[in-house]
């Protein structure tokens, strides 16, 4: 057999895409060429595959080796191409099953020795392999435990490429050297963030209930010390657990961030960029290979800009299509890949660039042109997407130890809400609260009594209140109604709704 | 002479034995021009081969054929359309081309004997 068939996995963005990997022997002197669009990293897989083979006891034959990648025009790019190119290329002359190689996707990287190296982005890939029809996907041992959190596919973590001709049946020595393992992930102990460790700002925590509940972006004005990180910190806390889809998503950009990926967390990310990130750290970029931003790491979960108005304009103005979309597109000249961006926009600023605007007993030195310029840091096109803007005050006395509640409390409530929200939208592509759009929520089934809107529609008429407003308003208050378990907001989730539009928490 | 010289000759008269045993007529060896040298010139029916010989005592230092790069290549088929031009009266309407014979181990009892037809 001269040529020989096996499949690996090319990554664009999130998205694996089957690769088919032949390997075409013939009589000529001696040469590898690696064709269709690789890059470096994957022009230099001869070199790694000849001596893996080598020291493995199967050196490849002394003739010339063409082994083409396919779709050709697809880029390549990275090292997880080594192990499928060393089977395709020694399946040239040795006996291995075509059928088991054409129903197996190989991936890892070699070293010179023939053992298997972890490579990033197991989870995504073998995701590929799974809806791509194959039936076994062969890993390095390190990334066996991620790949394992696929259904559908069999997974066989291999140490060396000595393992995987073994299970080919075929004699090849095993290296003397321990398996590789996984780079050890300084396991983030996640931290325990409560609720209940907020005090004195129990109405700031009923507005990140309502936050939580709806899904709303939010927006927390308030000095330095006030709780607005404490607050943001503990949202994913009590947001539902991630169902299946979302928490493989999630995993899958973990895993394309070069994280160990172990097991599947339900808890939604949480991911709090630093104030100087630039627009591409944020939504993703890199030159040659997408690399997914802190927008992408926030999906599904929460994305808490600390300090907004001190982000460049340009960076924040660049969260405005995927809050609108829910997914960002990034384009490069030699690419063009998706990911997906659904998260929650939690924004943290101070009143104004010395924090003690609106405070008692400190002094505001600011003058009124900064504190403005300040202000408009954060643009009307973001904030209009940002339903509730919380001011906060810093908590004037140390509250009795009483009553407070916990995130696991929180959590039921907001479940209950969410669990309300979906029955009553079952007939619409909605899930959320967030997501209706205003016209359904003024003229659509849904649509409040004129009774009940009353206090709204006087302040529309006074002008105290725009129409894009009144639509937030709405909003508000159906998962006001949702958490309080009626079928339709009174005129006091109306009123409170107001107050969580453009309210003042002390 | 030096002893990887004698080695080359011993593995240049195994290629003969090697080719008359096939059926080909050897039609020129050791023919030398400007370009360099050509080891052995043989043929049947339709071909003329042109033949680089390359003997190694032991694979310990790389396979016989990995001696041959490009450049070298290169050289042969030039080669080739020099021996054609200087013997238009022997090609008599047959193609040309450059093979490849590695002989791996002692040339009088070679281990391994591996022939590469129609290099490109």
């Amino acid at each position: 057999m001269s040529l020989a068939r096996t499949w690996a996995i090319s990554l664009v963005g999130i998205e694996g895409v089957a690769v088919e990997v032949e390997a075409d022997l013939s009589d000529q002197l001696p040469d590898f060429r690696i064709i269709g669009l690789a890059d470096k990293a994957l022009g230099e897989a001869s070199q790694r595959v000849r001596n893996a083979c080598a020291n493995s006891d199967v050196p490849l034959p002394s003739r010339r080796l063409t082994v083409n990648l396919s779709p050709a025009s697809l880029p390549k790019h990275g090292s997880g191409f080594d192990l499928a190119i060393a089977v395709a290329a020694l399946a040239t002359q040795l006996p291995l099953s075509a059928d088991a190689l054409l129903r197996t996707a190989h991936i890892g990287e070699l070293g010179l020795d023939g053992r298997i190296r972890p490579v990033p982005g197991i989870l995504p890939a073998v995701v590929a392999a799974a809806r791509a029809g194959l039936r076994t996907v062969v890993v390095p041992r390190a990334n066996e435990d991620e790949a394992a959190l696929v259904p559908g596919i069999a997974v066989v973590g291999a140490t060396s490429l000595g393992d995987v001709l073994s299970r080919h049946g075929i004699d090849a020595r095993l290296p003397d050297a321990e398996p590789v393992h996984a780079r050890a992930d300084q396991a983030l102990a996640p931290e325990a963030l409560d609720l209940a460790d907020v005090v004195g700002q129990d109405d700031a925590v009923a507005a990140l209930l309502v936050a939580a509940a709806g899904g709303h972006h939010l927006l927390m004005t308030g000095p330095p010390g006030a709780g607005k990180t404490m607050l943001a910190r503990r949202l994913p806390g009590i947001l539902p657990p991630l169902d299946d889809e979302a928490a493989l998503a999630a995993a899958s950009v973990r895993s394309l961030s070069g994280h160990a990926v172990t097991d599947l967390s339900r808890v939604p990310p949480f991911e709090a960029p630093h104030h100087s990130a630039s627009a591409a750290a944020l939504v993703g970029g890199g030159s040659r290979v997408p690399r997914p931003g802190a927008i992408v790491r926030a999906s599904e979960g929460v994305l808490f800009l600390d300090e907004a108005a001190e982000f460049a304009t340009n960076v924040l103005d660049a969260l405005r299509q995927p809050l609108e979309s829910g997914s960002i597109t990034v384009h490069r000249a030699g690419y063009t890949a998706s990911f997906p961006a659904r998260f929650q926009l939690v924004l943290a600023t101070n009143p104004c660039p010395c924090g003690n605007r609106g405070l008692r007993d400190a002094v505001c030195e600011c003058p009124p042109q900064a504190v403005r310029r300040y202000r408009n840091r954060l643009s009307g096109p973001l904030l209009d997407r940002v339903d509730i803007e919380l001011t906060l005050l810093r908590v004037g006395r140390v509250p009795e130890e009483r009553g407070r509640m916990s995130s696991r409390e929180g959590a039921a409530l907001v479940r209950g809400a969410r669990e309300r929200a979906m029955r009553r939208l079952a007939d619409t592509p909605w899930r959320r609260n967030v997501d209706v759009p205003g016209t359904w929520l003024r003229s659509g089934p849904g649509a409040l009594p004129p009774a009940a809107r009353a206090p709204l529609d006087r302040a529309l008429a006074r002008g105290t209140l725009t129409l894009r407003g009144y639509d937030r308003v709405l909003r508000i208050a159906w998962t006001l109604a949702d958490l309080d378990g009626v079928p339709m907001p009174t005129p006091d989730h109306i009123g409170r709704a107001l107050f969580l539009k453009r309210g003042t928490v002390s | 002479m030096a002893r990887k010289d004698d080695l080359g000759r011993a593995g240049e008269r195994t290629a003969e034995a090697y080719f008359r045993g096939r059926g080909f007529a050897i039609l020129d060896r050791n023919w030398r021009c400007r370009s360099g040298e050509i080891d052995l010139v043989v043929a049947d029916a339709e071909t003329i081969a042109i033949v680089e010989v390359k003997t190694r005592r032991t694979a310990a230092f790389g396979h016989p054929f990995e001696a041959i790069g490009s450049q070298k290549l290169h050289r042969l088929h030039q080669l080739a359309r020099e021996w054609r031009a200087a013997h238009r009266e022997l090609v008599g309407g047959r193609t040309l081309r450059v093979d490849g014979l590695a002989i791996t181990g002692d040339p009088a009892a070679p281990l391994r004997i591996e022939h590469l037809r129609d290099l490109a």
